[in-house]
Order: C-alpha cells, then structure tokens, then sequence
C-alpha cells in the first residue's frame, strides 16, 4: 500500500502481573479501509483494541498515529486523536433517546441550558451521512429501538465526533440475518467515506463480506497481516487456530516459548 | 446488561417509512389531523410503557369524584385550599426524593432530616432570636449539610443508600429529641415563617401571578417552536400547543377564582380568601427542578447515571459527583418541606417529619410515577402524586374513617402505584 497508515504499532509487547498478553504485536490500520481483527478467545483481540484506546498503558513498543509517535496514556487522549470504540455492550442510556445518547457527556449548550435544537441537527446529519433510515424518530427513546438499531446508534455516536478510527467490538454477535446485514453495510459506508474501520469479529462470512484486510492474532502474537483478497476462509481459519497456514503466519507455533 | 440486548423479532421488519426528524408536523399545517397524529404518538407511547403522569392524573380525577359524590363539602373553597396547604410540605420532600430515585437509590432519612431542619429554624428564631431569613438559611444550609454526609457515604465509601439513609433515620430521629431537649415542643411567633403555610395572597395578586405564570410558559414554548420550526426540526404542532396553554389558562382560573372566594366561618373575626402563599412556593420549586432535569445537561447526567451508571462513567461524566449532588438536593428540599411543615404547625415538636411524613412523601413520587428502579421521574410527579396523598388523608378524613383506614388506604395506593410501575417497566423491556 502506498497510502500511509492512519495507525500504526509497532512491536507492542503488553503484561498483566506475570502473564504475557501481547507478544511484539504489530497492527496497521489504513483510512478508507475495513480492518478485520480476528483471532481465537484470548488471543488478545480486546486487550490489543484497549491499548489502541487508551485503556491499557503499553509496556514496550511504538505506538504511530498519522505518522506522528504518540503516547497514550488514557481513553481521552485516544478520543482527542480521533480513535472511538464501540464495545460489545454498546454502553447506550435505554431510558434516554437517540440525540441524548449520542451526545452523552459531550452535550451542546447556549448558556446554562441544553442547545437540543443544534444537537439534533447535527445527529440528523450524522445519520444522514450514513444513510441510516431505520430509526422512526431521533427523539425516540433507545429502549424502544432493535438490536440493529442500538448498534447503528451507537456507531454513529462513535463517528459524530469526527473520528478517523473506529473500532468495532464485535458488532454483529447479538444480531439476527437481516439486522447483521445492515450493520455490515453501515461498516462498509464508513470505510467509504474515509474512516478507518477496526472490526472485531469471530464470524467468517462477516470478515470476508466487508473487510480489506484481514490481521489474525495467534497467542499473543500477529500471526499475519493480508489482503481479504489474497486469501481463503479456510487459511484465515488456520491462522487463528494454528497461528500458521502454508507460508503464512508465525515461523514458530508451538507454544509460547518462541 | 442483560436488558440491553432485545432479541430479534424476525417478523417485525423495521419501518422504513420516515426518515428522522421529520416529524408529522413538518409541514407546519396545524390542524385536526396534526392534533390527531400527536395523540396516536401518546398512546404508542402509553402503550409501550411510558405511562408518564397518567395514572396519577385519572387517579386523582376518580378519586375527587368518587369524595365530591359521596361528601359534597369536599369541594368546598375551604377544603379546598386545606388541602394545597395539607400537602405542601410533603410534596416539597417528595420533589427532593425524586432526584434519589431517579438514580435507582432511597433517601429514608428525608423524612427526619427535615425534621431536624424545621428544630434548628424553630431554635434560631425562638430561642435566638434570629432574623427569619437568616433562620431559613441555616435550615436549608443544615439540610445540604446533611445531604453532603449522605450523598459520600453512598456515592465515595459505598454503602448502600438504603442502609446510609436508614442508619440516618434513626440518627436523625434522635437528634430531633436531642434538639428539643427530650420533647418539649418549640413555638414559633416569626410572622414571615406563619405566613408560608397559614396566609394567603391578596386575591389580585393570585390572578397577576396566574397571568404572568401562563404567559411565560406560552412565550417559552412558542419561542421554542419558532426556533426549531426555523431550522426545519420536528415540532409539536401548534394545536397541541394551544391546547396546553389554554388548558394552563382555564385551569388555572378556576383554581385561582375558586381560591379567591370567601372562605372564612365568621367574617367579622377574620377575612380568609386568595392562594395560599405555599402554591407560588412550590410553583418556583417546581419550575426550578424541571428546568434543572429536563434543560441542563446536570440534569440529563441524573438520567444517565439512572439509566446505566457504566455508560455514563465511559461517557466522562462523573457518577460519584451526580450521586452526592442529588442527595443534597434531595436534603436541601426536605429542609424546605420541614420550615413548611413548621409554619403549618405553628411549632416543631419531635414528631416533626416523622411518623408517616416520609413513606407519604416516597408514596407522592413513585403515585406520581417516577420510577423505584431509576431513570424515569420527573419533578411535576412529585406534585400530582403528593395531590393523590392529599386527596385520600383529606377526603377519608372528611368521610370519618380512623388514621388506621387512612394508613391502610395510603399503603394499598402506593403498592398499586409501585406495581404499576414494575409492570409498565417490564412491559418497556420486553418488547
């Protein structure tokens, strides 16, 4: 690629206590791309997306964003680049409506007192810029929405703040066919309109329907990074079972003693 | 949260009909058929569990019907102002709670906490000799004190509210006794604090106040449309809004007339007429904490952390801050339900904001409809709800029945009320 990567680590190595998460872990992250992150449970998916976001300090590695090294030390440094999560548990208010949800803890005002009129306009448009025509009314409450819908809402929170990156958690797990493919479509748009995409996913046909690239993680370790095009369903299984697939993945599989 | 994943309903396709934010009235035709699509909107709404202060409103409705049927004086000018003065000083303890109860926790100490206020305003004034502003200060200063201790307690060391606030209610009830030394019961002679709970404006004042009342609301709210209506956002239409002015307007008028008739027995010996001072009090009241939880974004954080504490933590906004800040409001309000309730009884005694005062105050939120479980509540609950109380004591007492009927009575409403709201909410999460 000749693009230059939005984000970019570098040999991220990462512990908890006496337990090695992340081995020399390298990720790249490309704008106009949907990026699948996959690997087994405990491969260190989520661990790797909460160092991405601040969560996590790293212990050893570079952390590269926009060709600049930053350092990260907390999920406000991580929002105040551009890089937004959305969490597998969508952390939505179901007793608050859409404009409200989207704005929580950021919200508009004139004065003292709640802006709605421009908040809502710009939620409007956010939508709008996705194309998201399934919610009935942006004042309606969240707990009246669908799994879908909560998942559209929270992603478009996610992008109203002008984000460059956007890691999903895990998406579409809590959804049906029809709701799973509107998810990924919205996915897909994002990467259209310039965003880089991080999806976290365990479902094969998801990767393959939405993803440019594919990295697998295997024990800690990147197994590989490659084009969705240049592989199969079936090598992208092996990397995240084996950590290898023909020439492929990581020279030394067994174990962690590499 | 298991509550935040609905499963699928495949044959519930979602509707594509109408993009966001144009709402039925976009086209600006203020007509019937606007009106009727507003209330098809309400009903959905009604019907999707959002009850809101419906079943306060016919229960208050069936209620005054049900006493004015069966003892015509309970519609009496008289009665009728005992009964704004009667629950007063509960709905102003209930607005408090509201704020508690918004957040899923309890206040069980507001009850003696204004009680405790009420003691150190009656010390001051009596015993000391103080001003009557400066008495109200340090009652209501003693009330946030209180919620300060509270809200930390709860919010930094942890400790269920409802075990905090229990620990407080008998606390409290012993510092009342401590106060009054053992029980004596202190007079107060202060005419500004009598005159809260036992006097009454002038009757053109009630009316200009009236006036002023409808015209700002109707001059918010219009601005409010223009402005929206301006930048092509949905607005209610115009009828609805009408609607609701006029409804203010003719209400309020007949209240304020009825209030201005000649209540008094004996003339000679004393005129009796106009609004009690307590309605404009709970009027500000009430318009300050709606205008603190529905257009300040302190107040759209209560909802939030009521709604689901960890989205708010990950939204940046400080949990443990809203927490403490809401049992102060909580406090500070029972200090101001505690100098009503002083004022209306000429004097504070040990039973001053116990026995029933704050399981009545509790009953006038949740009748209201704010919700046990957090995140759904408004201010004006606490005044339709502390009506119902108001309306059962009053118009029980009227039919003769003992306090233990009216107990009974008081206690089989709330349970009702709390039912309504678990099933209304199991209903909202179902679907």
């Amino acid at each position: 690629m000749t693009a230059t990567p939005i984000l970019q680590l570098r040999g991220i190595d990462k512990s908890f206590g006496p337990v090695q998460v992340l081995h020399d872990v390298s990720f790249t992250v490309h704008p106009g791309e949907v990026t699948a992150l996959v690997g087994d449970n405990g491969a260190g998916k989520s661990t790797l997306v909460k160092c991405i976001g601040g969560i996590h300090p790293i212990d050893g590695g570079e952390y590269w964003f926009e060709g600049e090294r930053v350092h990260v030390h907390s999920p406000r440094d991580a929002a105040a680049m551009g890089v937004e999560i959305v969490y597998q548990d969508l952390a939505l208010c179901d007793n608050l409506d859409i404009v409200q949800n989207m704005f929580l803890g950021r919200e508009k005002r004139s004065g003292l007192v709640l802006d709605d009129a421009t908040m809502e306009e710009m939620a409007a448009k956010t939508l709008e810029g996705l194309s998201v025509r399934t919610v009935k009314s942006i004042r309606q409450q969240v707990s009246s929405l669908s799994g879908g819908q909560r998942q559209t809402v929270a992603i478009a929170k996610a992008v109203l703040w002008n984000s460059k990156v956007v890691i999903l958690d895990e998406p579409t797990a809590a959804l049906g066919v029809a709701q799973t493919a509107q998810v990924l479509e919205l996915v897909r748009r994002l990467a259209d309109n310039g965003l880089a995409v991080v999806l976290i996913s365990h479902n094969m046909n998801d990767v393959f329907a939405v993803s440019d690239r594919i990295a697998a993680l295997y024990l800690g370790r990147m197994a590989a990074e490659v084009k969705a095009s240049d592989v199969t369903h079936s090598q992208i299984v092996e990397l995240i079972t084996s950590g290898r697939s023909g020439d492929l993945g990581l020279a030394h599989t067994n174990g962690a003693t590499a | 949260m298991s509550a935040a994943v609905v499963p699928e309903k495949p044959d519930q396709p979602e509707k594509p009909e109408k993009p966001r934010g144009s709402g039925p009235a976009k086209s600006g035709t203020a007509g019937a058929a606007s009106l009727r699509s507003a209330a098809r909107t309400y009903v959905e709404r009604v019907r999707g569990g959002e009850l809101g202060a419906l079943p306060a409103v016919l229960g208050l409705i069936v209620l005054c019907a049900f006493f004015a049927a069966l003892r015509p004086v309970f519609l009496s000018e008289l009665n009728f102002a005992n009964l704004l003065t009667q629950g007063a000083g509960s709905i102003a303890i209930a607005m408090g709670l509201v704020f508690v109860l918004l957040l899923g926790e309890i206040d069980l100490s507001a009850g003696y906490a204004s009680g405790v206020c009420a003691a150190v305003l009656a010390i001051l004034l009596t015993d000391h000799g103080w001003p009557w502003y400066g008495a109200v200060a340090a009652a209501i200063v003693t009330g946030t004190v209180i919620g300060l201790v509270l809200g930390l307690l709860v919010a930094k060391v942890g400790i269920p509210s409802f075990v905090v606030t229990l620990a407080a209610f008998l606390g409290f009830q012993g510092i009342v006794l401590m106060l009054l030394k053992e029980g004596t019961n202190i007079s107060i002679r202060d005419q500004t604090i009598l005159a809260v709970a036992n006097d009454n404006l002038s009757p053109a004042l009630g009316w200009v106040l009236l006036a002023v009342s409808v015209a700002a609301y109707a001059a918010i709210q219009l601005r409010q449309d223009r402005n929206r209506r301006r930048r092509g956002l949905s607005t209610a239409p115009l009828s609805l809004l009408a609607v609701r002015i006029g409804a203010m307007a003719v209400l309020g008028s007949f209240a304020v007339h009825l209030l201005n008739q000649e209540r008094s027995r004996n003339i000679i010996v004393d005129s009796l007429k106009g609004v009690p001072i307590v309605v404009p009090v709970i009027g500000v009241l009430l318009v300050a904490g709606t205008f603190v939880l529905q257009r300040t974004s302190f107040g759209l954080h209560i909802y939030a952390v009521g709604g689901n504490a960890e989205a708010a933590r990950r939204a940046g906004i400080n949990v443990a801050a809203i927490r403490i800040s809401a049992f102060v409001i909580c406090s500070s309000l029972a200090a101001v339900g505690g100098i009503i309730a002083a004022s209306r009884g000429n004097s504070v005694d040990p039973n001053t904001g116990g026995s029933n005062v704050l399981l009545l105050a509790v009953g006038a939120a949740v009748i209201g409809g704010t919700s046990l479980f957090g995140g759904r509540g408004r201010v004006v609950d606490a005044v339709l709800g502390g009506m119902v109380v108001a309306v059962i004591q009053n118009g029980m007492g009227l039919m003769g029945y003992s306090s233990g009927v009216k107990y009974a009575v008081t206690g089989s409403v709330l349970l009702v009320a709390a039912g309504v709201d678990a099933l209304s909410r199991r209903r909202a999460v179902q679907r």
